[in-house]
């Protein structure tokens, strides 16, 4: 991975259909991805993730801003002069060809020589190990074999960049797992720069450099995944990417990075980045992992009725409320001597660790 | 047990209604009655298209010597051919151009336009290709049978386009984008991805605009020139003078080829599931 920028978009919208029919399905979107990184756009449905795709592959023109790849301007290119493949969620292959002659149509279309063709199909063949099934027709292979034959395909021309639109959505569990560790293989292999879209939260996390997290056509944070879910900056990220609680805090001073700030308990906590409130009020995410229960009150930040107790196999949730009204989930990792020390109804004290509050910007 | 006896009766079948079998039976009855009448009487041995008198091929052997019978068939086959391929050509043009274009003002004016010869009474079209036809012949002096081509080709189009824009409406839009993904140009993604697919659809218009154009009276017969008599026009020629199962025997002939060539279509569509 180099710091040099693949793609570059450069406030692009996108807008479907005239007058009161229009949908804004991207809204002003910036974005520098990387040559070589595997980058995801994660958002909820309908948030514009496949449309950014289909703006960068060239099957919609944007309606205002340009992208650029390798800082030149594509924006006006028709798809098939553009140095980018797809891997579409329904796959797509060539019902009336052969897996060798899917692999090999990319190729075919430069106009690569024969042997030349037939020796990069081969080594695609091997590279998703479907060697075996070269002259089966595609509809006599499985699902996850068709992924693979997707993805040789999209690979075989060498593009600069490659598309992957939720390609595992399709596949069952076990067969998803196994297929997001080829991808990240792929991906380090080649050295191509993935552009990966996913609503899964899980998958977005491990699989990628960076991400950019996406909601109603807009981007609202770009990162690596630690980054991202360690300091969600608004509260949609947070709420999005992991399980949050959501509280309302005082602002008593802000140094220059730092924020002090009062709980609704009255304790104080500090917190990274400086804070901007008009009113006085912060709004600060917490993510129940790194928070403890304790029966030391001057030790709690907050303190609230236990409701519910739930066992999960590896954690222990505890569903609390807060005296103000709020619910807070406390979530601690079960040990071989932990019993069960806390039960509904009691009154338990809440440790926040140090470096756990996250200033929200909204 | 009485709830799903109730939903039983109250079930809508359109078998259980009064005089169902006996209409049914009847429409058939007026439908293919005359037709297995006419192909029985011509193995009639006598020369009475209407009174039966025993078995044979004399007709068929009659009209198989018959050179005018031969010169109206080899005509019909001409026309039928050309007029099949060019309509299914054009037909597929305007099929992409109407499903694999950005939706665009006109469109349903267009479709409307495409289908006319479905819509405007055929003897309209007849006297308007007579009258236009009569000027160019004024004009150029060519008497050749390419009006007649020229006039089948167009009323061919619509039932060429139909299975074709339909085989087209139900392809996977996507396969087409991968291949545009793949550096394919429009014409590439067409040749190499879209014709593989769309083949049993145009096939399918190809075959329906071969037997219209084989079937047509009325147009032909104001168009044509003399000596250009088509195996219709040439039969309805026949009924003006004293008729014989001759007619009977021509009629069977086309109707076998019509039927081979309809089932032909259905097969296709049977096994491309359309
Ligand atoms: N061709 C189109 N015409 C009109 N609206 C469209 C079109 N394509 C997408 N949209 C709209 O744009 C918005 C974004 O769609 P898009 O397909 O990019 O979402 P997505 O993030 O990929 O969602 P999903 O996760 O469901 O695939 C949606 O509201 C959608 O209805
Ligand atoms: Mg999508």
């Amino acid at each position: 991975m180099s710091d040099s920028v693949s793609v570059a978009i450069h406030g692009v919208s996108k807008v479907f259909g005239h007058d009161r029919n229009a949908v804004t399905a991207l809204d002003d979107v910036s974005l520098d991805i990387r040559e070589g990184e595997f980058f995801t756009l994660l958002g909820p449905s309908g948030c514009g993730k496949t449309t950014l795709l289909r703006l960068i592959a060239g099957f919609e023109h944007p309606t205002r801003g340009h992208i650029d790849l390798h800082g030149e301007e594509i924006s006006h290119l028709p798809p098939y002069r553009r140095p980018v493949n797809t891997v579409f969620q329904s796959y797509a292959l060539f019902p009336h060809m052969t897996v060798a002659e899917n692999i090999g149509f990319g190729l075919e279309m430069q106009g690569k020589s024969k042997e030349e063709t037939t020796s990069t199909v081969g080594e695609m063949l091997r590279l998703v190990q479907m060697e075996d099934l070269a002259d089966r027709r595609t509809d006599q292979i499985s699902g996850g074999q068709q992924q693979r034959v997707a993805l040789a395909r999209a690979l075989a021309p060498r593009p600069r960049v490659l598309l992957l639109d939720e390609p595992l959505s399709a596949l069952d569990y076990k067969l998803r797992k196994g297929m997001q560790i080829e991808l990240k293989r792929l991906q380090n292999e080649t050295g191509i720069t993935f552009i990966f879209v996913t609503h899964d939260q899980e998958e977005a996390l491990t699989m990628s450099d960076r991400l950019a997290v996406m909601s109603q056509g807009k981007v609202l944070q770009v990162g690596a995944p630690r980054e991202i879910y360690a300091h969600p900056a608004v509260r949609f990220v947070a709420d999005f990417i992991g399980d949050t609680n959501f509280l309302d805090a005082e602002l008593l001073e802000i140094e220059r990075d730092r924020t002090e700030l009062k709980l609704p308990s009255g304790k104080p906590v500090s917190a990274r980045g400086a804070a901007r409130s008009v009113d006085g009020k912060v709004h600060i995410a917490v993510r129940p992992e790194q928070t403890t229960l304790t029966r030391d009150a001057d030790a709690a930040h907050l303190e609230g009725h236990i409701d519910n107790v739930v066992y999960s196999g590896t954690d222990t949730h505890y569903h609390i409320t807060l005296p103000g009204g709020e619910s807070f989930v406390v979530r601690t990792q079960n040990r071989g001597d932990s019993g069960d020390e806390w039960q509904a109804g009691q009154t338990a004290g809440i440790v926040i660790e140090p470096g756990a509050v996250q200033i929200l910007a909204d | 047990m009485e709830n799903s006896l109730s939903t039983r009766r109250n079930q809508f079948s359109v078998f259980k209604q009064p005089g169902f079998t006996i209409i049914a039976l009847a429409c058939f009855i007026v439908l293919y009655m005359p037709i297995v009448v006419l192909v029985v009487y011509s193995f009639n041995s006598g020369t009475s298209p209407a009174k039966w008198d025993g078995f044979s091929l004399q007709w068929y052997a009659a009209a198989w010597n018959n050179s005018a019978v031969k010169t109206a068939t080899l005509i019909s086959i001409i026309v039928a051919c050309q007029a099949s391929l060019y309509a299914t050509i054009l037909a597929t043009m305007a099929a992409m151009g109407t499903t694999r274009t950005r939706p665009y003002r006109g469109q349903n004016v267009i479709y409307a336009l495409v289908n006319q010869p479905l819509m405007v009474p055929e003897i309209v079209t007849a006297v308007a290709l007579l009258i236009c036809f009569a000027v160019i012949k004024e004009l150029t002096d060519y008497r050749g049978l390419a009006y007649l081509v020229l006039s089948h080709t167009a009323f061919c189009i619509p039932f060429a386009y139909l299975p074709i824009r339909a085989r087209l409406e139900g392809m996977d839009r996507t396969l087409e984008l991968a291949a545009a993904d793949l550096y394919a140009n429009s014409w590439q993604s067409f040749r190499r991805v879209t014709l593989p697919q769309l083949w049993p659809g145009i096939l399918a218009g190809a075959m329906l605009a071969f037997v219209i154009s084989l079937d047509d009276v009325v147009i032909t017969e104001f168009v044509k020139a003399p000596g250009q008599d088509t195996l219709p026009t040439y039969m309805l020629g026949q009924l003006r003078r004293a008729i014989t199962p001759e007619i009977n025997a021509i009629s069977t002939a086309l109707l076998l080829i019509s039927a081979i060539l309809a089932l032909f279509v259905f097969l296709l569509g049977r096994k491309h599931g359309n």
